[in-house]
């Protein structure tokens, strides 16, 4: 094994200064990932990973070339002879109760815990430097820790990397309780990502949206890990992690619902071109906790099914390498809405268009048992046309009953039966499967009272200006209209003319 | 102050000793549920609940939760969307458990007769009105005085008519109908008629207003006695009151009226097989009904149970005492423009400028006025509890004695608003305040006489005569004992008076007095139990309004 380290750090060395442009395979990698839990009080957790990994060899001295891997990170890790750091800043207390067990367990404040080499001599002078040399790198009160607050711990803290021997006297591990974690803590430990906050998941760190939240850890791990399957070489492994709790009351202002913009003021846009997997997970578990289920949106491409932390869970996958996540819409805004399932499932609603086609309400529910489901429909009173009205028009207008229809989980599960022979009255209504029958309900028509005219009152009026007309006008144009001449009554009686014949004698005037 | 000089004190605290010694009594909602379904009706019950804004002290209660059942009646072959209500609303004590009996046996033989197009609710509402209100609100699913109950299990669609029955003693003289709902809604005229047919059908006596119908109406005696149940109606309607629970049915469109029976003409008597087949028939008729009650009159006054006056035949009236306001007001505008006119010319003054002086000195009395309207609907209520704490009076009290002290302090306003107002011209100032009071006035009582004939009727009788003559001159002492002669809560003492006077039962002062202040509580309370209107009308519109007149009674 130490006959092989020096030849393979030649080949490096000889190959470094060209052979990056020849197609030999990357010696390091980067994986990042988020994971979305939303959490059972409501609240959304968001755990980010950054992952790189360098198969190469950093106790050795003249490694000067960093692609993925930190350099600050890499030359302390050869410095100070590390074989194993674990850093972590955390504000808030992650309440197991209503959250539920954390991916990443932190106290809060500042926690740093180091394994050394067992070439190092002096274990506590090098805890020492180490410490002030990472208060630096991060801006932390990390020089704080001395041997006060330094313990040995010789059960808890086994090395979670690679791990020949773990004798305790090169274990480190202290806990600044009061350290404040704040934006001069999370900008050196973004800087340490290979993509920094420019593309890829960094994109959401953000730091006005991850310090609003009620729980807020980031941390850094190194360790040494096997580089392939049979543990021949070591690689080594450096892990950011970062940890924050979205509150549902503050951030979301009350609402279940969430997006990636809401919690983050950011959405995704583009992978980083360095990483080798990027993806976004989101906890899709149905915990069927208040009847209610989770929806995302956009529907993920593919899911994945695990059990974590004791219990099995369904996330659903968006690879941002995947062109198709992004493309379709350039950015990738991930939302999560909480649906009852009352109000779940599918809704088809026709509106109605006057005098053409009546409204048409569809609701696909899920009722919970022994309970009682409303379904109220706000409806505005409106006059007819005129010749609308039925006869009647004081009984009221029927509205058509409702239908209900349903699959009843049976109590006693059937035996599927041949079709064609049993009875006639089991077999109008298809069953797919012995353990549901089907049911169909109507509820009772409606009688609605619309504003209806007093329809006497046109009648009377009508008649009464028939009447008018009839009477007045007709009268009227008929006087107007005639001409009236008078008429000497020339022709009368033997008896007139003889009358007017003696008057005309008599000088009298006739008549 | 002896705890026991009041007399009203005394026989509150009577009547307690009385209660604590009976056992309380309360709805036996199993037993009717029992009784009901063993009938063959669907049961259901509502519970409620609901805590008054102040203890009522006329019906000793305060926070009240009571039980309502109802049994429903499906009728055969139709899909329940009409239904008829037979409703017996019990009080606090069991006064009305003949009601219930004949209730049940109604519904007991109703159930075997198969000709049922409609289905029947045999509802019992406990806390009598405020039972029937929750059972209301809940089965037609709204909230309109904070009253919580329970949603209603069984429905029977539209409820096309309801009769309310209400009988104290197995023993029935007579019939008496109320049909003088909430904020003075009327039944259907045709509804009446039904029930006056099955009267006179079954020989029934049926009285209207407490009284026998006038008989005789050739000679003078018949018209007086139509006069005095005129009027006893038109001071029913314009209390806006529901005069049983069938008042709060009329709200949702539903024609209803009250049966009553009885007992004080004793040369006539029923037992309850009269006045079962008197319903049976009313219920049979309306059960053959195809469309909700309509050809008939909905505004109508009551003289007698076979006439009525129609509003075409009253409205005139109430349009033609408005009318003394429009002219008035015609006046005085003629009057601000000639004086306008008249002192534009000497000054060489532009007019716009008088006007605006004119129209600002009217911007504080009117803030004025109805600020302390806005104080009398809010203080008293709002104010209770601090008033109980610092003065030894009980809330109910307290809220009447507060009522009463912002009504009498409106009085002092003149005093404190004169000083603001400056005008060069003493008299526009008066008279623009006056027209802009008689425009208010006479809009004000045409709204009420629109939807409530007889309150705005009455009003206008009292209030226009005096607030036409309303000047600062004069002697302003004369004109002042008419002002508060006529102001809204002065036509309400006398009301009363007229009211106890007509049923001939006259009052005494002291007696009149109780009866005012038990009536200002009533008011206060319906209006925020079941919404009636009479209090923020009186407060909020009129009161104001009538302050403005004695702003300008007392104009400086």
């Amino acid at each position: 094994m130490a006959a092989a380290m020096p030849l393979a750090l030649f080949v490096l060395q000889l190959l470094g200064p060209g052979g990056w442009c020849l197609a030999e395979p990357q010696r390091d990698s980067l994986r990042e990932e988020l994971v979305i839990t939303p959490l059972p009080s409501g609240d959304v957790a968001a755990t980010f990973q950054f992952r790189t990994r360098w198969d190469s060899e950093l106790q050795r001295e003249g490694v000067s070339h960093y692609r993925l891997f930190p350099k600050a990170l890499g030359q302390l890790i050869s410095k100070y002879s590390l074989r194993e750091l674990h850093l972590s800043f955390t504000q808030g207390f992650w309440r197991t109760r209503y959250w539920g067990p954390p991916f990443l367990q932190a106290p809060s404040g500042a926690e740093l815990w180091v394994w050394f080499q067992d070439t190092v001599t002096n274990v506590d002078k090098s805890w020492k430097e180490l410490s002030n040399v990472l208060s630096g790198i991060f801006c932390a009160s990390l020089n704080f820790i001395d041997s006060t607050n330094t313990v040995t711990p010789t059960a808890s803290f086994k090395p979670l990397g690679l791990a020949n021997d773990t004798d305790h006297y090169f274990l480190r591990y202290a806990v600044l309780p009061r350290e404040v974690v704040c934006t001069e803590n999370l900008t050196p430990w973004k800087k340490l990502l290979p993509c920094s906050s420019k593309a890829g998941l960094s994109v959401l760190l953000k730091a006005d949206r991850l310090f609003h939240t009620s729980y807020h850890s980031q941390a850094v791990h190194i360790r040494p890990v096997c580089r392939n399957a049979r543990c021949t070489s070591i690689s080594w492994e450096l892990r950011q992690t970062l940890s924050v709790v979205f509150d549902a009351f503050i951030t979301g202002q009350g609402k279940k619902d969430w997006s990636l913009f809401r919690m983050f003021s950011r959405t995704l846009t583009e992978p980083c071109p360095l990483a080798s997997e990027s993806r976004v997970y989101v906890d899709i578990t149905n915990y069927n906790q208040d009847n209610e289920t989770l929806e995302v949106n956009p529907p993920p491409t593919t899911t994945y099914q695990d059990v974590i932390l004791g219990t099995r869970k369904t996330y659903a996958i968006y690879d941002l390498l995947d062109t198709a996540t992004i493309n379709n819409s350039r950015n990738l805004n991930i939302q999560l809405k909480w649906k009852r399932p009352a109000e779940n499932g599918y809704i088809h609603y026709q509106p109605a268009q006057d005098r053409l086609q009546p409204h048409l309400l569809e609701m696909l529910i899920q009722l919970p048992a022994n309970s009682v489901t409303k379904v109220s429909i706000q409806f505005e009173r409106a006059l007819l046309k005129w010749t609308e009205y039925t006869p009647d028009p004081n009984h009221g207008f029927y509205v058509s009953p409702s239908v209900l229809s349903a699959l009843v989980p049976s109590m006693v599960a059937a035996k599927p039966v041949d079709w064609e022979e049993s009875p006639l009255f089991n077999s109008l209504f298809p069953v797919s499967d012995g353990s549901n029958y089907f049911v169909r309900l109507y509820t009772e028509p409606l009688l609605v009272n619309l504003p209806t005219p007093d329809f006497s009152m046109p009648y009377n009026v009508i008649c009464l200006t028939c009447t008018v007309v009839a009477v007045c006008y007709g009268s009227f144009y008929n006087l107007l209209t005639r001409t009236f001449h008078i008429e000497e009554p020339r022709t009368g009686g033997l008896a007139k003319r003889l009358a007017n014949l003696i008057r005309r004698i008599r000088g009298v005037p006739l008549l | 102050m002896g705890l026991l000089s009041d007399p009203v004190r005394r026989r509150a605290l009577a009547r307690l000793v009385l209660r604590l010694n009976a056992p309380l009594w309360a709805l036996p909602v199993a037993w009717l549920e029992r009784t009901m379904r063993s009938v063959g009706l669907e049961v259901y019950t509502q519970s409620f609940s609901r805590k008054l804004p102040f203890p009522d002290e006329t019906h000793e209660r305060y926070m009240v939760s009571g039980t309502n059942v109802y049994g429903i009646l499906r009728a055969p072959r139709a899909a329940s969307t009409e239904s008829l209500v037979l409703t017996v609303p019990c009080g606090s004590d069991s006064t009305n458990s003949q009601a219930v009996g004949l209730l049940l046996a109604l519904a007991a033989h109703f159930r075997g007769q198969i000709y049922w197009a409609k289905d029947i609710i045999f509802l019992v509402t406990e806390y009598d009105l405020l039972g029937t209100e929750a059972w209301l609100e809940a089965y037609h699913d709204v909230n309109v005085t904070g009253m919580q109950s329970s949603p209603l299990q069984g429905r029977a669609g539209a409820i096309q008519a309801a009769v309310a029955l209400e009988l104290s003693s197995d023993m029935v003289t007579s019939l008496d109908v109320a049909v003088e709902g909430l904020n003075g809604q009327l039944p259907n005229l045709d509804l009446l008629n039904l029930f006056q047919t099955f009267c006179q059908k079954g020989g029934l006596l049926c009285t209207l207003q407490g009284k026998l119908q006038p008989q005789d109406w050739t000679s003078l005696d018949g018209p007086l006695q139509g006069l005095q149940m005129l009027l006893l109606m038109v001071l029913r309607q314009a209390s806006g009151r529901p005069h049983g629970s069938h008042g709060l049915f009329l709200r949702y469109r539903v024609e209803a009226l009250t049966l009553r029976g009885i007992n004080s003409f004793r040369q006539y008597k029923y037992d309850l097989v009269a006045v079962g087949k008197a319903l049976e028939g009313m219920f049979r008729k309306l059960n053959h009904l195809l469309e909700r009650l309509h050809q008939s009159f909905f505004l109508y006054l009551l003289p007698a149970l076979s006439r009525f006056v129609s509003i075409g035949l009253y409205m005139p009236a109430a349009g033609f005492l408005l009318l003394v306001l429009g002219l008035k007001a015609l006046e005085l505008w003629m009057q601000l423009h000639e004086a306008g006119v008249g002192l534009e010319e000497p000054r060489g003054s532009p007019g716009p400028s008088a006007q605006g002086v004119g129209l600002a000195s009217l911007v504080a009395p009117l803030l004025i006025s109805q600020a302390m309207g806005l104080a009398l609907y809010v203080l008293p209520v709002l104010g209770q509890h601090v008033a109980a704490q610092h003065f030894p009076v009980a809330e109910a009290e307290a809220v009447v004695l507060t009522l009463l002290a912002i009504y009498a302090a409106g009085l002092a306003l003149p005093h404190n608003t004169h000083r603001v107002v400056s005008t060069q011209a003493p008299d526009r100032g008066w008279m623009a305040l006056k027209l802009v009071a008689l425009i208010y006035l006479a809009l004000q009582l045409g709204c009420i006489a629109l939807t409530n004939f007889s309150l705005g009727f009455l009003l206008a009788a009292t209030m226009v005569p005096t607030a036409a003559l309303a000047k600062p001159h004069g002697s302003r002492t004369l004109y002042a004992a008419l002002l508060v002669l006529t102001s809204p809560a002065a036509t309400l003492f006398g009301s009363l008076f007229l009211w106890r006077e007509l049923q001939e039962a006259p009052l005494s002062l002291a007696e009149g007095w109780q009866l005012f202040l038990a009536a200002l509580a009533q008011g206060v309370l319906e209006h925020h139990t079941y919404g009636a209107l009479l209090f923020p009308l009186l407060s909020l519109g009129l009161y104001p309004c009538w302050l403005l007149f004695w702003n300008v009674l007392f104009w400086k």
